[in-house]
């Protein structure tokens, strides 16, 4: 596919990015109130600090469900384009779900994947990313064809672009540093729901 | 209660009362029980239906789902309703979603499968720790009633709830001796 010809072939060849860089250079891009669903932990605490949006959606504890629910999202809102930000430790728990996506072909859909090979936030275990699983090849394999890995900075604003600019869906696998989180998602869940959900227009 | 035409079996009475209440995206992951509801479904334009691989996904689905404007219901069977406890408490109750579930009871009434049997036992202890509202239909007579009030009261307190179609509605899952 031509939308891979500038980026890596496999993880171990993609650059190591900044997770709370790269989650600036996204929200920055977001224009036309797009959805972002962030997972479980210091993803989540990252699209929080990159500035709250009320289309951004900060999920607490159910992990590995932020794709799920950003396919739910886009499903109800099919006009809307809907990013989900995931750790490597999050999607392992739910790879079904991607072969989910790819059954559905949801057009609106956009899956980030940040993958630092560790559960950070109990420790730094290793994952099995860093044993070996390859997220992006995972993807393609459950039929997301459009999944590939960001090769730096660069190569990643292109694939975002090319995220909201073309039909899903899209896997954008980048691996990230063990840097700490700039804040913490404030754990209000109602509030999170009822901003969110006015943020989509699906409240007044 | 019930307008429409009478004889009407569970299956088509949930489906028409899912329909009235705008309840139009059904997540699943199948069983021999629920056929002929994800059937009628699929067959029906107005519901958007698909199989997912595990339950707590179809969960989430449908949390985006409300979220986004759109009501949905996750239909599985005992054991699959044993893998949501943390995915209810993390989301759906905290995060004030009415999500509606459907579980076809397995485990009683003539059960074959000891795990089935075994896991059954704690499918209403969760409910009740959880303090999610819930009702086991045992008479035709008695399901629209009970799906139609419970899903208006779901939405209306932003709570979930689960419905559970017992063998004497459903004649459950006969043991082949």
């Amino acid at each position: 596919m031509s939308f891979s010809a500038n980026h890596p072939t496999n993880r171990a060849q993609a650059k190591v990015l900044n997770r709370f860089d790269i989650t600036q250079r996204l929200v920055a891009r977001l224009k036309h109130d797009e959805a972002v669903i962030g997972g479980i932990g210091y993803t989540n605490f990252d699209l929080w600090g990159a500035g709250q949006r009320t289309q951004n959606f900060y999920m607490l504890g159910s992990m590995g469900l932020a794709v799920p629910i950003a396919l739910g999202v886009a499903l109800a809102q099919p006009q809307r384009r809907v990013f989900a930000l995931e750790g490597d430790g999050s999607i392992l728990m739910q790879l079904g779900s991607l072969a989910t996506v790819a059954a559905r072909a949801q057009k609106n859909l956009a899956i980030v994947i940040m993958d630092n090979g560790t559960y950070q936030i109990t420790g730094g275990q290793q994952t099995l990313t860093e044993q070996g699983a390859d997220i992006v090849a995972i993807a393609r394999g459950a039929g997301l064809v459009q999944s590939a890995w960001a090769a730096d900075e660069g190569g990643f604003e292109e694939l975002i672009d090319l995220a909201l600019r073309e039909d899903g869906p899209w896997l954008i696998g980048c691996r990230i540093d063990r840097e700490k989180p700039k804040q913490t998602t404030e754990r209000d869940p109602p509030r999170i729901r009822d901003q969110f959900m006015r943020g989509l227009g699906a409240k007044k | 209660m019930d307008e429409e035409a009478p004889n009407r079996a569970w299956h088509e009475i949930v489906r028409d009362v899912l329909k009235r209440h705008k309840v139009s995206l059904v997540t699943y992951v199948p069983d021999n029980v629920l056929r002929p509801l994800i059937e009628g479904v699929h067959a029906d334009p107005f519901f958007t239906a698909f199989a997912v691989a595990r339950e707590e996904e179809g969960l989430g689905i449908l949390s985006g789902a409300w979220m986004g404007g759109t009501r949905g219901i996750l239909l599985m069977q005992t054991s699959g309703f044993a893998t949501l406890p943390n995915v209810i408490a993390s989301l759906a109750v905290p995060f004030q979603i009415p999500v509606l579930m459907m579980v076809s009871e397995r485990g009683t009434l003539g059960e074959f499968n000891i795990g089935q049997s075994l896991v059954a036992r704690t499918m209403r202890p969760v409910l009740d720790a959880l303090a999610v509202e819930h009702h086991t239909m045992t008479r035709l007579d008695e399901v629209e009633f009970i799906v139609d009030r419970s899903i208006t009261q779901a939405v209306a307190t932003q709570a979930p709830c689960c419905f559970i179609l017992s063998p004497l509605l459903t004649g459950g899952k006969v043991f082949a001796a």
